[in-house]
């Protein structure tokens, strides 16, 4: 039974209402949303980075060099003050080695005497930019490729970090975009048979995604990551990993999808273009999906950080993604130990990078959560 | 005048819980209601919450599955057909005919498509106009209703809530429909757009030569507008009268109570009312057996606790009332007993000069 | 005459927001209320009703702002100026619930859903009077009883959800009358309630009146349900009060033309030999930012002349206890035209 009486509706039009489309007004709501911005140009910073990984990685991420192993980050310096006074030269320092009389280990100790110049578009052999655009400079790089380049230090092998941490960028950011279009999918049409239909299918898919989502998610993963065959290449593992996150990630999805489809079925707007005669299929198309997209858009946002976490933890148990791949997780796995710990902290850098992505992620997907529905939560 | 919808005992019961847990429980919203809708005509259905006058609404245009019953409509040149045996696809070309306005304006406007897109729609959805013709009718519909032609680019959100209720016409006179539904169309507006919308429903009516069911709960609306009540307790017809012939002389008395409930805009009027109303509506599910009234009727006697009055003519008038003492109960109606009513405010010109300036 | 229990002289209030102008919502505002007596205060959506009652209570969002005028309440420990206490202050508390009470369209709202409607009111009872529970509870059965919800002793132990919306509101009423208050405002009480049931809580609110003897702000956009219960009115459009007077005077004679319009937009119970044509306001109320300098209904005025745009108009008395602001009242076109 419908409510017989309400309160009268504002009879003045909402002030700043122009012609503006839904999608407009949600951009401005999120405007409105600082953090929300902020997180959005980081968002959108680290993926550059991921899109331009051979651009802007010094070196290649297995270019390794048994001379300077954990070598400490150089940091890069852009005032060189000598003899003939002041002047701008972008630099990094090199090394001097020395004995640690304790531990008897030779460590690595930055020898502010040497100078190593840095090039910025510095010409290297030629390569393809994310596989396809031909090019033949870096963003910057060392006159001498002997010199050591190591501006956030060297891993074990001594690969350069800042490389690893940039290519692992393009391999986790893309493993959570890509399990979350691959959840998307099955989301959409699972939830929105189920919500759109109801009744008998709508009840069997509720009680399998209850099911799913009752499962320890980490024994699952582990389950399934072990059951990989070992000979799988590089891009067979990634992709069957995208398909064990989705496996789990649609539920969510599927249940927002359905959700929506269920309050938007009672709608009135959907009621009258029912009465119009319009088909299911223009019902769907024209009328639901459209209302809910940007619904959609920040549960698919809130839902990357999610896909990124459990990439890396599994990488980082060794089941995931597997070396030579490098991703968050490979390169958080190799600062397991506590001796890594104690000597080459820098490792750590891979994890901070995570903490800011997943923070950004979910700012940006509170935002536009907020902005889609601004009566709701 | 000719027929133009004839409703034969509809009911409407929906079944609550069942399966697994307990057994299912009926509530019936509609109980073997029946009545005939004259082309031209302003029918309006009246009654309090869960009466199932929306319902009724809402299965005559076959939004909801009747579980009993038929609903014939007449078309113009054309026998009857029966609406409630017409599957989905048979339904369609109908759906021009019989169209409906929703109560609430905020609600029942798509908010992701452009007014010109909305009015568009149902005549893109039965194919009967493209191109230029199509853009000719939405914007002569829009006119009509007095929207204006600059604002057919602007998305539902832009508008006031009586300007949205004018789009909601809109698009239901687009298609040139015989009879159009209009759920509370008005209840959910301001007082002074409420009139806006009161009257351009009259003048719509006599322009496209419609035949309105008017749903509503306002006893004071619907004598401004119809032609002829339907009043409505617990999914039962209770009384279907002339609108004059109900307010002048009530004979059920539940639309007695509903026109004693009535607040009147005239403090001289006031009177100690209630103490006559009694009681409240009881629950769907646990209906009273006999006449569905007699648990807050004052008159009732003891037949009206076993047996169910039928709704039948009283005295042969165009009158109709399912009460056992119709014919006899001296009901008193809504209207002042004096002819000449009350008076309209003066106008303010040549009244200056009075007041003094605090 | 009785002294009034709550007056309210020149009181404005300000909406602010960060990225708009501010927002007058209430502008001038001067209302009077007496024991005993009903004052409904009239108005279509937006006209800034909800907002005067809710500033009397200091209910309003941290964003409104009451920038002038005061509101003097004749309270129990004398006269106080509402305005200039702070909202959350012990004063305001102690007026809040216990002298002042207030009742809401949807008493969902403000019941609590996890309490029986007993409890409910038996804490209120207990916060603000120094009763054991048990004398609480046989208080609150009372109330009940008095507010007309049958079986009182059963239906103390429901909870909200349980009770239909009459016995709801009943129980909101039983809630706001628990510390027997000096005034009662209630916010379209009645709104969402069928006309039956609406017509029973009327008449309990005028019962009760009667037997408490406190004032009472009706807050509707209703002319039907003003007419059946107030004793005096005032018609707000856009923030003004363009008209108040008693109730019988301003329905016999309203001298604002917007009070004529509101009036000429109900339709009335006539026979169709006599039934006229609604003339209803033309146009719609324009957005607040988009108020004239001067009256605020210049724009949808059938006989706006030349100062309405720019001068507002004063306060005038009329015969009787009737004022109104409109410059009408004080000189004819003609005269402006000269």
């Amino acid at each position: 039974m419908a409510v017989e009486t309400m309160p009268p509706l504002a009879e003045t039009a909402p002030p700043r209402a122009r012609r503006e489309s839904q999608l407009a007004l949600m951009w401005r709501r999120f405007r409105q949303h600082q953090l929300a911005v902020v997180s959005l140009w980081i968002v959108v910073a680290f993926y550059l980075v991921a899109a331009l990984a051979e651009f802007l990685a010094p070196v290649d991420p297995a270019f390794y060099s048994a001379r300077y192993t954990y070598a400490p980050p150089q940091g890069i310096n852009f005032i060189v003050n000598d003899e003939n006074g002041w002047r701008f030269q972008p630099h990094v320092n090199g090394y001097k080695s020395e004995i640690d009389p304790a531990a008897m280990r030779r460590t690595f100790v930055i020898d502010p005497e040497e100078i190593i110049p840095v090039r910025f578009f510095a010409p290297t052999e030629p390569y393809r930019l994310a596989g396809f655009i031909p090019m033949s400079v870096k963003l910057m790089g060392v006159e001498n490729p002997r010199d050591p380049f190591y501006v956030l230090g060297a891993d074990r092998l001594g690969r350069d970090l800042l490389s690893r941490l940039i290519h692992g960028t393009r391999i986790s950011l893309s493993i959570g975009l890509a399990g979350v279009t691959l959840s998307l999918f099955f989301g959409i049409i699972i939830g929105g048979f189920a919500g759109y239909y109801g009744g008998l299918f709508d009840s069997a898919v509720m009680r399998v995604i209850e099911f799913i989502r009752s499962m320890p998610t980490i024994p699952l993963w582990l389950g399934l990551a072990a059951a990989l065959p070992k000979d799988w290449s590089a891009l067979q593992t990634y992709f069957a990993i995208t398909i064990i996150l989705s496996l789990i990630g649609w539920t969510e999805l599927a249940r927002v999808v359905r959700g929506r489809f269920l309050s938007l079925r009672t709608e009135d707007f959907v009621t009258a273009a029912q009465l119009d005669g319009a088909s299911d299929w223009r019902i769907i198309t024209r009328h639901m999906v459209p209302s809910f997209t940007s619904h959609i858009i920040a549960a698919a946002t809130l839902a990357i950080p999610g896909m990124i976490l459990a990439e890396t933890a599994l990488s980082f148990l060794g089941l995931g993604l597997q070396p030579p791949i490098v991703s968050w997780g490979t390169l958080l796995q190799e600062a397991q130990n506590i001796r890594t710990l104690a000597t080459a902290p820098w490792l750590l850098t891979p994890g901070i990078c995570v903490v800011v992505v997943i923070l950004a992620l979910n700012f940006f997907g509170d935002g536009l959560r907020d902005a889609a529905d601004p009566h709701g939560r | 005048m000719s027929t133009l919808l004839t409703v034969e005992n509809l009911s409407k019961v929906y079944t609550l819980g069942g399966g697994l847990f307990g057994p299912a429980r009926e509530l019936v919203a509609l109980n073997d209601v029946g009545f005939t809708l004259e082309a031209g005509e302003t029918l309006a259905i009246v009654g309090e919450s869960g009466c199932g006058k929306t319902t009724l609404g809402r299965c005559i245009i076959k939004a909801q599955p009747v579980t009993h019953g038929h609903v014939y409509y007449h078309p113009k040149d054309q026998a009857k057909v029966e609406l409630t045996a017409l599957g989905k696809r048979d339904i369609k070309p109908w759906r021009r005919d019989i169209r409906m306005i929703f109560q609430d304006p905020m609600s029942s406007l798509n908010p992701n498509m452009r007014v010109f897109d909305i009015v568009a729609e149902p005549l893109r959805i039965h194919r009967v106009a493209r191109g230029k013709e199509l853009e000719e009718r939405v914007l002569d519909t829009l006119a009509k209703v007095g929207i204006a032609p600059d604002a057919v680019g602007r998305y539902p959100h832009a508008f006031s809530g009586g300007q949205r209720q004018r789009i909601g016409i809109a698009r239901a006179l687009v298609l040139d429909p015989r009879l159009v539904i209009a759920d509370e169309a008005v209840s959910a507006l301001d007082v002074s757009i409420q009139a806006q919308v009161l009257n351009l429903l009259d003048d719509l009516k006599s322009e496209f030569g419609l035949t309105y069911i008017f749903i509503s709960h306002d006893l004071g609306v619907v004598n401004y507008i119809a032609d002829r009540v339907l009043v409505m307790y617990l999914g039962h017809v209770v009384e279907n009268a002339p609108t004059e012939m109900l307010f002048e002389r009530p004979r059920h008395p539940y639309t007695e109570m509903l026109l004693e409930a009535l607040p009147i805009a005239d403090p001289t009027r006031r009177k100690g009312r209630s103490k006559e109303l009694k009681g409240e509506i009881p629950y769907l599910g646990n209906r009273p057996r006999g006449c569905p009234f007699h648990t807050r009727c004052k008159y009732a006697q003891d037949i009206c606790r076993s047996e169910k009055p039928a709704l039948r003519s009283i005295n042969g008038s165009a009158q109709m009332a399912a009460c056992h003492f119709a014919e006899t109960l001296d009901l008193k109606g809504a209207y002042e007993s004096s002819i000449g009513g009350g008076d309209r405010p003066l106008p303010l010109e040549g009244r200056a000069g009075e007041g003094v300036v605090l | 005459m009785t002294a009034p229990l709550l007056t309210i002289n020149d009181m404005s209030i300000i909406f602010t927001s960060p990225d708009e102008p501010d927002i007058e919502a209430v502008r001038q505002v001067d209302l009077t209320l007496t024991p005993g007596k009903t004052l409904a205060l009239v108005g279509e959506s937006g006209c800034g009703k909800s907002v005067t009652a809710r500033a009397v209570l200091r209910l309003l969002d941290r964003n409104a702002d009451i920038r002038t005028g005061e509101i003097l309440f004749e309270g129990e420990g004398g006269k106080v100026d509402i305005a200039r206490l702070k909202p959350d202050s012990d004063a305001m508390r102690a007026i809040r619930g216990a002298q002042v009470s207030m009742i809401f369209q949807e008493p969902m709202s403000s019941l609590s859903p996890v309490h029986t409607i007993g409890d409910q009111i038996d804490e209120i009872i207990i916060l603000h009077e120094r009763l054991t529970p048990r004398q609480a509870r046989e208080r609150t059965i009372a109330l009940l009883d008095q507010v007309g919800v049958p079986g009182a002793r059963e239906r103390a132990n429901a909870y909200p959800f349980e009770l239909s919306g009459g016995l709801r509101q009943r129980a909101m009423i039983a809630m706001a009358l628990a510390c027997t208050p000096k005034l009662l405002i209630a916010d379209e009480p009645t709104t969402a309630l069928d006309v039956t049931t609406q017509a029973q809580i009327l008449d309990l609110l005028r019962q009760l009146q009667d037997d408490y003897g406190m004032a009472m702000l009706f807050i509707t956009h209703d002319l039907g349900v003003v007419a059946e219960i107030a004793d005096e009115i005032a018609v707000m459009y856009l923030g003004d009060v363009v008209e108040q007077g008693d109730v019988f005077d301003v329905f016999r004679a309203p001298r604002h033309p917007y009070t004529q319009a509101l009036m000429n937009s109900v339709p009335r119970l006539q026979r169709k030999a006599e039934r006229e044509r609604l003339s209803p306001i033309k146009g719609n109320v324009p957005s607040p930012k988009d108020r004239p300098q001067g009256c605020a209904f210049t724009s949808r005025c059938p006989f706006a002349f030349e100062p309405c745009a720019d001068t507002r108009p004063a306060r005038t008395s009329l015969p009787g206890d009737h004022v109104a602001r409109c410059h009408l009242l004080t000189r004819t076109r003609a005269e402006a035209m000269a």
